[in-house]
């Protein structure tokens, strides 16, 4: 028995307008627009997912994607949501499966945070007059540094250990070749090198036509190992290790077989047509002197020239975790917490495991100097970064930089419809689907992703200039300029910020 | 022939000093008195011959691109971790987790390794890696394995059961490559997701291919190994978890 389940959406087309160019026929991956025998065009509400990809590219304006969620009898417990997982399951006994990040209504804590601003006292600074230096260097600072004086002049007698230099503290999270299309890589890598920043391979391999990319490119090394070779270590600024991913602690990924064509087999180096499977632990990391292992293995493989950075999921033993990460020699820890995105996850893992990243942030940032160890690894967080303002206030928790993933989506066209792992995106991004993937231009991906983080480092720089800063390096950390409003007082001591009102003492 | 005396050498002098060498030219390379150093041959990527006297530490060869690597003692864990080419012979017994996500060249161990063997090893086209273990090896053997080909002879194995040929969950999750077993299996050995087959002329054909080469490598009589039964083990589905899923 299969329950009729009414749709969520419903596809209102305006006949007057419609000049039934079949337009939404073509660009409809999942079929929800169709052509009767007679040529006339229709819709069926259920194949739809609200991508708003016809809407956007109907030339008439006759489409309107509308909510239609089903009424069910009043019961804030068996929603309609919650009725159709289980009938979904009754019918196929299946894990359920998504893709985005976390939707659910949890507190979103940068809205409970609000920045300082000077007024009379220490004036604020105009950015657009006076310099203002977003520059950033990711990688382990010195426990202090020598001097040595030669001919007369200083010179830094320390090593400094390998560092990476961002011009503005916003980086492309971890997004692979298969999970996302070829052209999107190509848009984040371009991007990337404009901008002065890093885009992160994820786990997929390099193709081989973006090493040219590498001076602007993170490599990743995740449990499957997947186009890992020396040459793609040589290639990149930095190598990551990926422990876990916000949208799924604990577990690894399993790239469905219908996103492995040829090219992503030749870059991942399994059969066409085969899972991509990821296990959830990398099988020669059991305990933190193993990762210090894998991270001693990738820096000789590259003779020390590289950072090496650990990817972990927020969970709730975070800052002990760090910690560990930094003890064991790596050079940037990235946190990536629970709103963080994926390109498939089982969808009660997605909503239900990991930590916000805004409390991640701080709890580690504290532990790492009451440990006196902040200094060794920089700390990159990830996880749903929605505008410069969440950027700042981060980095004003405790953050050295952050990730960007379905930010940078939605600026190269995602609508966040959560079906990535169908593979079939109407936007060109979440594919592997020639005639979808075309969708997707480069050239303009690649701009949009570039003035996105232009806006947002303009924003940066006008709001560290209203608290009279002029460096983000003197902001890090401060936790002196945010405050809480409507936050509890645990919260705020995790957060390790004061409520709204109390003075600057 | 250069030698290296790695006594009192911490790991990273001896790997610095083994980088120097393989930079300046030379082509055999011998290392003398290692004990325990880590990442011996790790990304190399000329077509060197290493010889190692003494037991070389963790992910020995990791990375590497070319090398031959003959190590005359046993050899630790993780050895071949994600390696692309070359080859390495252990005349002795060898560890945990070798050859983790492999992608070419070839490990010989001439006895008994640990846990999680062939991990994830992989192929592409004529990238085939291979594996070749002289004795017995403990549970998860060929666990994920995405390719490649595994040959385990377990030559010391006996019917006694603290004795058989490999430990249990055998090539659980097992996608893609070739395991052949000189000997049998029990059922419970096995994960769910492979079969146990009849090797075929051209399987044959293989086997003898690498067990000629493993044979003249560590001493052993071919003709002898080949004279026994095989079995092949293989995956059922590219997409072992497919049906997981609820869409």
């Amino acid at each position: 028995m299969k329950t009729y389940q009414l749709p969520e959406v419903k596809i209102e087309r305006d006949k007057d307008r419609c000049i039934n160019c079949l337009v939404c026929v073509r660009q409809c991956a999942f079929e929800a627009h169709k052509v009767d025998d007679e040529g006339e065009v229709y819709s069926e509400d259920e194949k739809c997912v609200a991508c708003q990809r016809c809407v956007s590219l109907c030339p008439t304006n006759a489409l309107y994607i509308k909510d239609n969620t089903p009424f069910v009898k009043d019961n804030a417990n068996w929603t309609a949501e919650t009725q159709k997982y289980i009938w979904k399951q009754a019918e196929t006994g299946g894990v359920l499966l998504t893709g985005m990040g976390n939707p659910k209504p949890y507190p979103i804590y940068w809205d409970h945070l609000l920045l300082n601003a000077s007024q009379v006292t220490n004036p604020s600074i105009d950015p657009l007059r006076e310099p203002m230096e977003l520059r950033t260097y990711l990688g382990s600072k010195p426990d202090s540094i020598e001097i040595e004086m030669v001919n007369g002049e200083p010179v830094l007698k320390t090593k400094l250990a390998p560092q990476l230099m961002v011009k503005t503290p916003i980086l492309f999270s971890a997004m692979s070749y298969g999970a996302i299309s070829y052209n999107a890589c190509e848009a984040l890598a371009r991007a990337s090198k404009e901008l002065g920043t890093f885009w992160n391979t994820g786990e997929g391999g390099l193709h081989k036509n973006l090493y040219q990319y590498g001076p602007n490119t993170i490599v990743q090394v995740a449990s499957g190992r997947f186009g890992v070779h020396s040459e793609y270590l040589d290639a990149a600024a930095a190598i990551e290790i990926k422990i876990g991913q916000g949208a799924k602690p604990g577990i690894g990924g399993h790239l469905p077989g219908e996103k492995v064509g040829e090219a992503v087999s030749q870059t991942r180096m399994i059969p066409v047509g085969s899972d991509a499977l990821s296990p959830a632990p990398h099988h020669d990391i059991y305990s933190i002197e193993d990762l210090s292992q894998l991270i001693y293995s990738l820096k000789e493989a590259t003779e020390y020239t590289k950072p090496v950075s650990v990817k972990i999921s927020a969970v709730h033993n975070v800052a002990a975790i760090a910690s560990g990460i930094a003890r064991a020699g790596a050079d940037i820890i990235a946190i990536d917490g629970f709103r963080g995105g994926t390109g498939a996850a089982p969808t009660m893992i997605r909503d239900n495991v990991g930590i916000p990243i805004e409390l991640a942030i701080a709890a580690v940032d504290t532990r790492l100097r009451e440990e006196g160890i902040r200094n060794r690894a920089s700390v990159i967080a990830a996880g749903g970064f929605r505008n410069s303002a969440d950027v700042i206030k981060a980095i004003a928790l405790g953050a050295d930089a952050v990730y960007l993933g379905t930010a940078a989506l939605v600026a190269m066209g995602c609508h966040v419809c959560q079906k990535c792992y169908t593979g079939k995106c109407n936007w060109g991004i979440a594919t592997q689907n020639p005639y979808l993937e075309k969708r997707l231009n480069p050239d303009i991906a690649a701009e949009r992703l570039y003035n996105m983080v232009k806006g947002w480092s303009h924003e940066i720089m006008e709001m560290l200039g209203g608290m009279g800063i002029n460096a983000l390096e003197s902001l890090r950390g401060n936790r002196l300029h945010l405050r809480a409003v409507g936050l509890s007082k645990e919260e705020m001591d995790v957060l390790g910020v004061q409520v709204a009102g109390s003075p600057m003492a | 022939m250069k030698t290296i005396d790695a006594k009192g050498m911490t790991y990273k002098e001896l790997n610095e000093k083994v980088r120097e060498v393989v930079a300046s030219g030379e082509k055999k390379i011998k290392l003398i008195n290692v004990n325990g150093q880590r990442y011996i041959a790790d990304a190399i990527d000329k077509p060197v011959q290493i010889i190692i006297e003494g037991v070389p530490g963790n992910d020995l060869g990791a990375f590497m691109n070319g090398p031959t690597v003959i190590v005359n003692a046993n050899g630790q864990d993780h050895i071949a971790n994600t390696m692309n080419e070359g080859k390495i012979v252990v005349h002795g017994d060898a560890g945990d987790v070798l050859g983790y996500g492999m992608r070419g060249g070839k490990l010989f161990i001439k006895g008994d390794v640990g846990y999680r063997v062939g991990i994830h090893m992989k192929e592409y086209r004529d990238k085939v890696p291979v594996i070749v273990i002289g004795g017995r090896a403990r549970d998860f053997f060929g666990e994920y394995m995405a390719g490649g080909i595994i040959i385990l002879l377990g030559l010391n194995a006996s019917n006694n059961s603290d004795s058989r040929i490999a430990g249990n969950y055998f090539a659980t999750g097992m996608h893609g490559g070739v395991i052949y077993v000189r000997g049998r299996l029990e059922d419970y050995q096995l994960g769910k997701e492979v079969a146990v087959l009849e090797p075929d002329e051209s399987d044959y054909k293989t086997i003898k291919k690498y067990v000629t080469e493993f044979a003249k490598d560590l001493g052993f009589d071919a003709g002898e190994i080949l004279k026994s039964k095989f079995i092949k083990i293989k995956a059922v589905s590219h997409r072992p978890y497919g049906n997981l899923y609820a869409y």
